[in-house]
């Protein structure tokens, strides 16, 4: 399911959690009509157009002023152009501003790389106070949006592309990664729609007599620094998943934990500082850049020396 | 409420302002031109337009959205009993909770600011808010001119009449001097009042240091559609002799003798 569908999806959770708390409104940029929630509310949704600082600024001033404002607002542009509204207006006026960016990672293909978010992970997670957030499926996207509804403070939900991943029906805990498989050679730990093609990968690995854990890290600010370090410890080698440059974002993340525990051995899988400028469907660019589960089971054999 | 008693008293307390500004001008870089030029409207602001909230009104808001006149606002501060005046020459210095911008360290400063543009669209959310509301509570937005080149500033201007917002009211202290210059040469924005009609506010050009100008403009509103932007035309480090109206006035110190003679021209306000 693309970011974009499950983000409109998410909007009937909005449409809910609405009709408990009155001060919520939904502000969006130049998406037209939002799930039933435009009908439903009309006068609690607000199109700002194509203005996403302004449009981050005036969520804001919204939450200053008492609402709850939930963003629609597309991943590369609101993390980008809106970066400073959402650091200054958002975090450091402590304001309890919910950002809904679709479009994360590569989910825009052949559109070219002005449309990737490749970098929103590095940009968000060095704002003090915030809480980001990459859900794995479209139903946890719906549970990390009750989430964010309950917490207080800023939030940014980064949405990919999302497939079901069958049987997954976990409470959602803010801070908490959620072990999808056991493992013992290696700890693949994955964000976002990848940690459903690590499930893929654990599978072909799993025949080649490679045991692979699986963690979903569906919060990627605040780390779940100890399941990190129990993976380290535990496997050792350390595998990271992300749709995403290797820049700064779950691998940089990662990196910065086992670095200061001195244990454990880290592989980055992302986008490796480029630009993905081929001209291809979102599932050829998958490919190309290693995020397919083909690239994540050779990097994770190349990881424990099988390659 | 512009009877002539309460304009004397609102120039008395403009004065009184400028004092607490020039406190920490001997030992503390500040910008000084950007506090000194807005003070005739925020002593108009905070000492009769802006209500504080009681029963029937919720209270009203200001952002400062030039940060960097923070001093001005940290005046109002004092005079209104919530800052000691004693703590405005320790100003910026080790431990003090009165900062080169408005931060949340200081008593009953409503948004943090410093980067320059981005209180416009706070403000456009804040009225929205008291709109959904049905309230009547207005939103005040003190801008500066260097200010207006930031693009954001037009992406709200462009969207608060989309809103309604009539209970919004963008400032333009016009003091013509930026860090780098004059506005005029660095980036000029005129025509600046056409501007923002063209975005369609509803715009008056007032002289910044006429009290009256400002009471008259302040109690004309709300306008009938749409929200208001004052075009102040300033001096910038107004009361400053040998320093007001010059470059040199945006980021300051000021010698004994220098504040000694703009403290002698504040004299006779009283």
């Amino acid at each position: 399911m693309s970011g974009y569908f499950a983000a409109m999806s998410s909007a009937e959770v909005l449409a809910e959690l609405a009709e408990r708390d009155p001060n919520l409104v939904l502000l969006s940029q130049d998406f037209g009509t939002i799930g039933s929630f435009s009908a439903r509310f009309p006068e609690r949704h607000f199109d700002l157009g194509i203005t996403e600082q302004n449009l981050v600024g005036v969520a804001a001033g919204m939450a200053h002023a008492g609402k709850l404002p939930f963003v629609l607002a597309m991943a590369p542009f609101v993390s980008m152009r809106g970066f400073e509204q959402i650091r200054d207006d958002c975090a450091y006026n402590r304001n309890n501003v919910k950002i809904i960016a679709p479009f994360a990672g590569l989910e825009a293909g052949p559109w070219g790389a002005t449309h990737h978010a490749q970098e929103d992970i590095a940009l968000i997670r060095t704002i003090p106070g915030i809480t980001l957030l990459s859900p794995a499926d479209p139903n946890e996207s719906h549970r990390a949006v009750r989430a964010a509804a309950t917490i207080d403070g800023p939030v940014y939900i980064r949405l990919g592309f999302l497939n079901p991943i069958d049987g997954y029906d976990v409470p959602f805990q803010v801070g908490e990664a959620v072990n999808m498989r056991q493992g013992t050679d290696v700890t693949i730990i994955a964000t976002g729609g990848c940690v459903n093609t690590a499930l893929m990968a654990h599978e072909t690995l799993k025949g080649a007599g490679i045991s692979a854990a699986v963690l979903n890290m569906h919060t990627l600010k605040p780390l779940d620094r100890a399941a990190v370090e129990r993976a380290a410890r535990a496997t050792g080698r350390i595998v990271t998943v992300e749709e995403h440059s290797i820049v700064g974002g779950l691998g940089g993340a990662v990196a910065e934990v086992i670095a200061e525990l001195g244990v454990g051995r880290l592989t980055r899988v992302g986008i490796r500082d480029v630009f993905c400028t081929e001209v291809e469907p979102y599932p050829e660019l998958l490919r190309i850049h290693g995020l397919d589960a083909a690239g994540i089971d050779a990097a994770v054999r190349a990881a424990v020396g099988q390659s | 409420m512009s009877d002539p008693a309460n304009i004397a008293a609102l120039k008395a307390r403009a004065a009184t302002l400028r004092r607490h500004i020039l406190a920490p001008a001997s030992t503390y870089f500040a910008h000084l031109g950007g506090a000194m030029s807005c003070a005739d409207i925020m002593a108009a602001l905070h000492f009769h337009f802006l209500r504080f909230g009681d029963a029937d009104h919720r209270p009203d808001h200001f952002l400062m959205s030039k940060g960097h006149a923070v001093t001005a606002l940290h005046a109002c501060l004092v005079e209104l009993g919530h800052v000691d005046a004693a703590e405005l020459p320790l100003s910026g210095q080790s431990g003090s909770r009165l900062a080169g911008h408005p931060t949340k360290r200081a008593p009953l400063v409503e948004f943090a600011t410093g980067s320059l543009g981005h209180a416009l669209s706070v403000g456009i959310g804040i009225a929205m808010a008291e709109q959904l509301d049905q309230s009547d509570a207005r939103t005040v937005v003190l801008l500066g001119d260097g200010e207006l080149q930031e693009g954001t500033v037009w992406e709200a201007a462009l969207s608060a009449p989309r809103f309604g917002l009539e209970h919004l009211v963008a400032i333009v202290d016009y003091n013509r001097f930026q860090a780098g210059g004059s506005v005029d040469a660095v980036m000029p924005l005129e025509p600046l009042a056409d501007k923002w009609r063209s975005f369609r506010w509803n715009v008056t050009e007032i002289d910044g240091h006429d009290m009256q100008a400002i009471v008259s403009v302040l109690d004309s509103l709300p306008a009938a559609n749409g929200p208001t932007a004052i075009i102040a035309h300033t001096v910038k480090g107004k009361g400053v002799p040998g320093v007001e109206g010059t470059g040199r006035a945006h980021y300051t110190m000021l010698t004994d003798d220098e504040i000694k003679r703009s403290l002698a021209g504040l004299e006779g306000v009283e």
